[in-house]
């Protein structure tokens, strides 16, 4: 190997200078409150830092990069197929939605298509990750606003699905399942009945939580009116999935730009609420958990028969252009930006990752807000750590 | 007491103290693993502890060795006196607490003849001790819980004190044994049958005492001071060890006190119908019949504190201020006159 | 900072002389007729009319700001500007073809990498690699870094892709804040993984990095240090795909 000591000490200073914080903590004024990075709030390593004027917030500022993993610069010393092992640990409680916009992308330029059974199994677990996704979210709420019961609920529930993603995929959090031009494997036997039960376990849940936690007076009095965000502002600062549909803007890109799945398949329906607050937020994302129960309900009934692969050649080459495919991810708008030289690996790959634009939005949120409502406002935003630092 | 009249002071003394003991410490270990560990675990559809003992029943104890094993962190900047005697003081409200319930005719600690009045002056000395907890850890969130804390206990103290005015018109008597007998003598409207235990001539007054002592003893939907999601624990942040679990003990034990005293109050104490009240049998089975009042009061108390999300600080306080307080006024008024007119 | 090796400059500007000369008279904002005819089209794709009306409306806005541009039908739009028409072409866009929606910003290393792909790592550290020649994507390109954003308009359902051109000497740009406030934490990730430096931006701080960070980690210069210390075995893992197995 030839690698030089000064490089070998690039490298070390680079790991250590991870601990260190780039960032002046005393303030003249009030109190700073530092928030992170390890607040049960913070799900995982978010620090925020909360200028306060008594409780209410004058000013605050998230910090993230504890856990920044450089996949944009990993990719491109990847092959396209290593690519995907490494995008599953984005957002990582919906794993298998994370790779399939990518392999959209490559496909896109690749100029295949995958097969429509493979296209209707993407859907169906794009959508039951969805629902595994939210339905934690809508557990962690509730434990964020001081409820400590829903989120039990939330892991016992989330558990059925799981499992069938598990025995499709044989992952239960990180599937690496998709391949350009279709799927690895088919659907074990058995598999679309269990589904089916499993869905209706999960229309339950819903509107248990719709009782416990969207119903309950108290988690409406903590939400409601609290992080209002206009439709122009949300726009502006590109926020995406529910957060933007929460502010009342009819947004989906599942079906407004529909591309390798198979979402016109189905009748679904894309939900709104006008406020724009906190509530709506949630409420928008109870409703999409619904929605998803309902587009794998109705999926299930009429997969088509099938090969599960298109003819891709052995090794993947994928020619120049650049391509940019986004789809509807649990989290928001998840794309990305593809830049192919015709090489093995791909040139640059910009991810755009939700929660990264949706927690931009942060500071000018929080500004003005009280202590407690920095956790409904950081709950209700949804994001995960992976997402935004990738 | 008649056994104990016998014995010279300091022989009664240290039996009421170990009685004492006795009746902080067992509630609050039955609590913890009845509705803390197990309840809670079947609402939540979980197990609970299963391993130590019979249904996880050594638990609690095996939870007590292993806080009295960690080391009793103090904070480089804690102010290291206030530090550690703050756990002491909020325990001391509870046991000072404790010596006013009665247990039977002749059981008690102390038959004191302001009793309530004591109860409810000894319970706020605990304010005292979280904020000195939250003062002098040293730390940001504990010192907003410590601040909230204080906030809110004080809030709350009225309407408590308020609902307790409608019991004490309707006895005539601030003595809690007076308050039994009251009770267990008492006729609603004439009829005597089930002596008149002042939840139903005093709901309302019950319904705002629950409320007040649920925020009393920052349980949720009233925990802000604690808040794990927003202040990590509040004011028992920085605390560990032995520190921690004594104020551990004394969140249950208050618990268990002040259902207690809300059992007194309201549901006739250690009375039940049927029997004569100055019946002896009492001093025996007296205490067991209240503590299985103050497990069914307490059972509310952890059923809310397992259902509800957290107010915020602001509309705990319009909580009390605008609606427990003018209501319980109304109370006062409305018992004063039947009162004087019945 | 990281200096761009010499050699690579140099080669750069050849390849651009080169290309200039091959290209003639035929200037560079004629481009997307030529790609789409030179593109090799086994079906017949409908021409994406709603792209060529949106690029019309923009060419409209922005005149001869726009040096090039190209559309591949139904999968998206894009337009390339000067470096000083950056934040001109970005408010163009949302007010004349209504693209309110900011979705991300971020930038382009077109240098080749010295360091090859890394994949085997042996060869890849012992022999001096003789570099490539610098080539650009779709609307083409002159320098080595290109800022890249999108924008979308949710009324008209279009997106649009914006490319800008950095100089060589001094990747600078201006900020995109007061046209999308969203555009602050995109600017700070490409200031610190590029090293661009942006005009007015109010808050130039490391967003992922540690404070005292040397180098800017995207780009193609800056080695993998990960692979440095440990080789990757390159790709010996090819699977076989379902029904490959005789």
């Amino acid at each position: 190997m030839s690698v030089s000591e000064q490089e070998q000490l690039a490298y070390i200073a680079a790991q250590a200078a991870d601990a260190r914080v780039n960032l002046e903590l005393e303030t003249e004024d009030g109190m700073t409150l530092n928030m992170g990075p390890q607040h049960p709030a913070t799900h995982g390593t978010l620090r925020l830092v909360a200028k306060l004027d008594g409780e209410q917030v004058v000013a605050a500022e998230p910090i993230m990069g504890y856990m920044h993993r450089g996949y944009e610069k990993l990719t491109e010393v990847r092959t396209y197929p290593q690519v995907t092992t490494l995008i599953n640990r984005i957002d990582w409680l919906g794993s298998f939605a994370n790779e399939v916009p990518f392999i959209l992308a490559a496909e896109q330029l690749m100029e295949v298509e995958a097969p429509p059974r493979a296209q209707w199994i993407r859907t169906i677990l794009f959508e039951m990750s969805r629902i595994a996704n939210i339905s934690l979210y809508i557990g962690d709420m509730a434990v964020q606003i001081g409820a400590t019961t829903p989120i039990f609920f939330a892991f016992r529930d989330r558990e059925h699905i799981l499992n069938q993603i598990e025995r499709v995929t044989g992952g239960r959090f990180h599937p690496n399942f998709d391949r350009i031009g279709g799927l690895k494997d088919d659907l074990p036997a058995g598999w679309i009945e269990e589904t089916k039960a499993v869905i209706k376990k999960m229309q339950t849940f819903c509107d248990q939580m719709d009782d416990l936690v969207a119903g309950n007076e108290i988690f409406q009095a903590r939400t409601r009116g609290i992080g209002v965000i206009p439709a122009e502002v949300a726009l502006s600062y590109g926020l995406s999935g529910a957060n933007l549909r929460g502010s009342g803007v009819d947004w989906d890109l599942r079906r407004d730009q529909p591309c390798g799945l198979v979402y016109d398949q189905c009748d679904w329906k894309v939900w709104t609420h006008p406020d724009g607050d906190s509530y709506s937020r949630f409420w928008v994302r109870l409703q999409e958990t619904r929605e998803a129960c309902n587009i794998v309900d109705q999926l299930l009934d009429n997969i088509p028969s099938g090969p599960i692969m298109a003819k891709v050649p052995r090794i993947i080459k994928v020619p120049a252009g650049e391509a940019y495919v986004a789809t509807e991810n649990p989290l928001g708008e998840m794309g990305y930006y593809v830049v192919s030289k015709g090489d093995l690996t791909p040139f640059r790959v910009k991810i755009r990752s939700a929660s990264f634009s949706n927690m931009s939005i942060c500071p000018w949120v929080l500004k003005g807000v009280f202590v407690p409502d920095i956790i409904a406002i950081l709950g209700s935003l949804y994001f995960i750590l992976g997402d935004i630092d990738r | 007491m008649n056994v104990l009249a016998d014995l010279a002071y300091w022989q009664e003394t240290i039996i009421k103290v170990l009685i004492g003991l006795a009746a902080v410490l067992l509630p609050a270990g039955t609590i913890v693993y009845l509705y803390l560990f197990k309840m809670m675990s079947f609402m939540q559809s979980r197990l609970g502890p299963m391993e130590a003992g019979p249904f996880g029943s050594m638990q609690p104890l095996a939870e007590v060795g292993k806080w009295i094993q960690k080391e009793d962190i103090f904070p480089t900047k804690a102010d290291k006196r206030v530090f550690a005697a703050a756990p002491f003081v909020v325990l001391m409200s509870t046991f000072l607490l404790v010596i006013i319930l009665p247990g039977g005719p002749d059981a008690t600690f102390v038959d004191l003849n302001v009793g309530i009045y004591f109860g409810l002056a000894v319970s706020s000395v605990s304010v005292i001790g979280i904020l000195m907890a939250g003062w002098s850890s040293a730390n940001k969130y504990s010192l907003l819980g410590g601040i909230r804390a204080a906030g809110q206990l004080i809030a709350y103290e009225l309407p408590m004190i308020l609902a307790v005015v409608g019991v004490v018109i309707q006895a005539g008597t601030m003595n809690m044994q007076g308050i039994v007998f009251a009770q267990a003598e008492g006729e609603i409207f004439g009829w005597g049958g089930i002596g008149n235990p002042y939840i139903i001539t005093q709901f309302l007054g019950f319904v705002i005492f629950m409320i007040a002592i649920q925020a009393e003893l920052t349980q949720p939907p009233f925990d802000m001071p604690i808040a794990e999601s927003e202040l990590i624990s509040g004011y028992l942040t920085e605390y560990s060890g032995i520190r921690f679990l004594l104020f551990f003990i004394g969140e249950f034990a208050t618990s268990g006190v002040f259902s207690a005293i809300a059992a007194t109050l309201f549901l006739g104490g250690w009375y039940v119908p049927g029997i004569d009240p100055h019946n002896d049998i009492f001093n025996v089975i007296g205490p067991l019949i209240l503590f299985g009042k103050m497990m069914l009061v307490a059972f509310f108390i952890y059923w809310f504190r397992f259902t509800y999300p957290r107010f915020r600080e602001d509309q705990l306080q319009r909580l009390a201020w605008k609606v427990l307080i003018p209501l319980s006024l109304v109370n006062i008024v409305a018992t004063g006159v039947l009162k004087v007119v019945l | 900072m990281t200096e761009v090796p010499e050699h690579l400059l140099k080669k750069a500007a050849e390849a651009r002389a080169k290309r200039e000369a091959a290209a003639g008279s035929s200037a560079p904002t004629d481009a997307p007729e030529a790609k789409a005819k030179d593109e090799p089209e086994e079906v017949v794709v409908e021409p994406d009319t709603k792209a060529e009306e949106a690029l019309e409306v923009l060419k409209e806005a922005l005149g001869d700001a726009i040096l090039a541009s190209h559309i591949e039908p139904h999968r998206g739009l894009w337009i390339r500007v000067g470096a000083q028409d950056w934040r001109a072409a970005a408010s163009a866009a949302r007010d004349a073809l209504d693209c309110k929606f900011f979705d991300f910003l971020s930038a382009i290393d077109w240098l080749p990498s010295p360091y090859g792909r890394e994949l085997e790592a042996e060869q890849d550290l012992n022999e001096a690699k003789e570099p490539e020649e610098m080539s650009w994507g779709y609307t083409g390109g002159e320098t080595r870094f290109q800022m890249l954003a999108r924008v979308y308009s949710l009324s008209h359902h279009i997106g649009v892709m914006i490319k800008a051109d950095l100089p060589d000497d001094e990747p600078r740009i201006d900020s995109l804040i007061p046209v999308y406030a969203g555009a602050n934490w995109h600017e700070r990730e490409a200031i610190e993984m590029f090293g661009i430096a942006v005009n007015d931006h109010p808050d130039v701080r490391n967003i992922y990095l540690p404070g005292g960070f040397e180098g800017h980690p995207m780009r193609k210069d800056y080695p993998l240090l990960a692979r440095r210390m440990k080789p990757w075995p390159g790709i010996v893992d090819v699977e076989l795909m379902p029904g490959d197995e005789s």
